[in-house]
């Protein structure tokens, strides 16, 4: 074996495998909030009455706003990923860039969000909170759980799609090599239909 | 590539994984090592301190339960030591054990790859392991006291209780990533990096058993995740979860906490009955017995045995249908675990049986695993769980199980496959008593509690009536005996590894499976040319493994 094959032997690239990795990753990921829908729905029949006056207090519009957005941030990661296919470098950076920017706007908005219930003093631990029966203080708890993990899961696919800009950038991830790019954009997808779910177990079943 | 001097040594032969040291040096070349074998002697190393830590303090509450009421502890610290009994046996030795540790070195070399799919989450779920097991150390030393809730972290105590149950529960939150990105590897390197005519029924049963675990592992652990999460977030700031004040159930976190941990006693034992399934006809030289059999029931144990986890809890109160369907599924996996039993019980028969240390522990496993998967029948039983529910049967039971079969899994892996990783054998002789040591002591240890859980004695108890003073005494006669044995055994394996007599052969027991056709120690990518398959791993033809080869080993 001459050192040439040697070090060739180092460059192992298998595509499908990776892509296989990150569905594998997935399935963890839908399994993590599976536990937490599960405590939803057991708690839910537990109390149908509180849930449905506590759901009443989200804002329909904001959360429909966001789901909106993250909708949007899905398409664009599909397009950036159909632009760098496409070999054409800088409209991927900017697909890519736009869904940044769309991710930091649904943050934006949630802040808005929880800061106003944190002024009416619904918070874990708020007086006006434990004032209330016991069903209510569950669904805020699982609300801000729920969408607090899921706020972080989206903050993290933004750092992931920045690393992504800097290898496209970089030219790491290229026309023929751009697998990075889509298993990143796999995960974009997953942490936007967690939020399909979220939205109308939270916001629309009153 | 900065070593290619290295590469090739000067008389043609390549280099050998441990002479192999990459970019670092030194300590450097193993813990930033991506190499397979490297990271499984990594695991190897960690798994192994930290047995012998979990295996103090066990020892230490059985010297506490010698004789009723205060011998060497106040029960506060007996309620901590059995807790960090247990979170250290479990989460850190026998979930990542054999995956971690001969999975991670021989999985790639069984099925003919030159290493796993992904070797840098490879090596980063080492460093989450590693990191998880500072926070735990970090909680038992930090004040406040180390947690004292057991390893299940019950709510609403664990919510309440003052110890550092947070870093406990974080501790164990990294580990499962850790098992996650270890599972995640396996499946992907199973699917995607099969040598060229390895198919899926010539995979060696050892593959199956690690293939059916990484599902597990990836199936079941982000729910413990979660969990664990939760409870941390309920402490941390008061969000009403499970805690009764504040409306929540604490018996839903029971569920959700089976829903993972009962898996994950399939996570430990699946990949025991992998190393008994490959050590079983290497030493009776003939083919497995029931292949297909063996191969699938792995995958049916994962399957039922996801399902039947609220047999723990059979009497907090749930439904009559529900007890009955869980007890119904218990019973059900209870029926693959026993095909593998008669599977190597009819490999044995008529077979050319040589009494070499591995094949003694993988015996003794099948022996204690036995009694272990019987009893554990009993407590599937509705009625008769009323009776002996969180008695010391259940400890006996389950020590039979995790110490009698992975346990004892994991020592006939040591010394079937020690000699193959560093080229080194151990004392044959030594290694034999050993085994017999081990077989008396914990049988001394472990069979005083079916008796005394069956007369009532309470699991987990710090102090006890008269009545139960003779099985204790035994009992922790029996801990002694059983840390003799152990002594002896890792004395002689790693005595062995300096000065044991240096083996070159390829097949040191005549195996049939990649692993016997690579160099011993293997070389730093495993083959020289990727290998094709043509035959089952376990076909055995007549004297291919001659006598004067079985001499020269010994």
């Amino acid at each position: 074996m001459s050192s040439q094959e040697h070090a060739a032997a180092h460059v192992h690239r298998d595509d499908v495998g990776s892509r296989m990795g990150m569905w594998l990753f997935l399935f963890t990921e839908m399994l993590l909030f599976g536990g937490m829908f599960f405590l939803y729905s057991i708690y839910r029949y537990m109390n149908p009455e509180a849930f449905h006056v506590a759901a009443k207090e989200l804002n329909t519009l904001i959360g429909a706003f966001n789901t909106a957005i993250l909708l949007t941030s899905s398409l664009t990661m599909a397009l950036s990923i159909t632009a760098i296919q496409k070999n054409n470098k800088s409209l991927s950076l900017f697909f890519q860039f736009l869904t940044i920017l769309l991710a930091l706007g649904f943050m934006v908005n949630k802040y808005f969000e929880w800061t106003a219930k944190f002024h009416h003093g619904i918070y874990p631990g708020g007086e006006e909170l434990l004032s209330r029966s016991p069903g209510e203080v569950l669904f805020f708890g699982l609300y801000y759980v729920m969408t607090g993990l899921h706020g972080l899961h989206v903050v993290i696919g933004a750092v992931i799609i920045a690393v992504m800009m800097r290898f496209t950038a970089k030219g790491i991830i290229t026309q023929t090599n751009y697998v990075k790019l889509e298993t990143a954009g796999l995960y974009w997808h997953l942490v936007d239909i967690i939020w399909i779910f979220l939205f109308p177990l939270f916001y629309l079943i009153t | 590539m900065s070593n290619d001097a290295l590469a090739i040594k000067k008389n043609g032969s390549e280099p050998t994984y441990l002479e192999y040291d990459g970019k670092g040096r030194g300590i450097k070349s193993w813990i930033f090592s991506t190499d397979h074998k490297r990271i499984g002697i990594l695991y190897l190393v960690s798994l192994i301190t930290f047995f012998i830590v979990g295996v103090t303090f066990g020892f230490l509450m059985r010297l506490e339960l010698i004789a009723p009421g205060r011998t060497i502890m106040d029960a506060q610290t007996y309620n901590s030591i059995f807790t960090l009994h247990g979170v250290i046996m479990i989460f850190l030795f026998v979930i990542p054990g054999l995956p971690a540790v001969f999975g991670n070195f021989f999985l790639p070399i069984m099925i003919g790859a030159k290493d796993v799919a992904f070797p840098r989450i490879n090596l980063l779920s080492w460093w989450l392991f590693a990191f998880g097991g500072f926070l735990a150390v970090l909680s038992i030393l930090l004040p406040g006291g180390p947690a004292d809730t057991g390893w299940t972290f019950y709510v609403p105590y664990s919510v309440r209780t003052g110890t550092n149950v947070m870093l406990a529960l974080f501790a164990a939150f990294v580990l499962g990533f850790s098992s996650i990105l270890t599972g995640l590897n396996f499946v992907t390197t199973v699917h995607r990096l099969r040598a060229p005519g390895m198919s899926w029924f010539k995979l060696p049963l050892f593959i199956w058993s690690l293939y059916a675990t990484a599902w597990v592992q990836v199936l079941a652990t982000p729910i413990i995740g979660i969990t664990l999460l939760l409870v941390a977030v309920e402490r941390w700031l008061g969000v009403g979860l499970f805690d009764p004040a504040l409306g929540g159930d604490p018996v839903l976190y029971q569920h959700l906490f089976w829903i993972y941990s009962h898996p994950a006693v399939y996570i430990m034992i699946l990949p025991a009955m992998g190393v008994i399934s490959e050590i079983i006809p290497v030493f009776s030289r003939r083919t497995i017995f029931g292949y297909k059999f063996i191969a699938f029931s792995s995958i049916a144990i994962a399957l039922f045995g996801s399902l039947v986890w609220a047999h723990h809890m059979f009497t907090v109160g749930m439904s009559d249908t529900g007890q009955f369907i869980f007890s119904l599924l218990t019973f059900l996996v209870a029926i693959p675990s026993a095909i593998k039993v008669f599977n190597w019980t009819a490999t044995l028969y008529k077979g050319s049986i040589e009494l070499a240390p591995p094949m003694l522990f993988a015996l003794g496993f099948v022996f204690l695993f036995s009694i272990g998967g019987f009893t554990g029948l009993f407590q599937g039983t509705l009625s008769v769980n009323i009776q002996i529910h969180d008695t010391s049967f259940i400890v006996a039971h389950f020590h039979y199980v995790m110490f009698g079969g992975t346990g004892f899994g994991i020592f006939a892996a040591l010394h079937y496959w020690l000699p193959k990783m560093f080229g080194r054998m151990y004392n044959l002789k030594a290694a034999k008593t050993a085994f017999w040591i081990l077989l008396v002591g914990f049988n001394t240890l472990f069979f005083p509690m079916f008796i005394m859980g069956w007369l009532g004695m309470p699991r987990r108890y710090y102090d006890y009536l008269p009545e139960y003073h003779i099985y204790h005494l035994i009992s922790t006669i029996g801990s002694w005996i059983l840390i003799i044995g152990l002594t002896i055994m890792f004395t002689n394996l790693i005595r062995s590894l300096r000065r044991g007599k240096v083996i070159q052969e390829k097949n040191i027991w005549g195996g049939e499976t990649l692993e016997w056709s690579v160099d011993t120690p293997p070389i730093l990518e495993n083959f020289v040319d990727i290998p094709t398959v043509t035959e089952s791993p376990y076909e055995y033809k007549m004297n291919e493994y001659s006598e004067t080869e079985k001499e020269e080993v010994k």
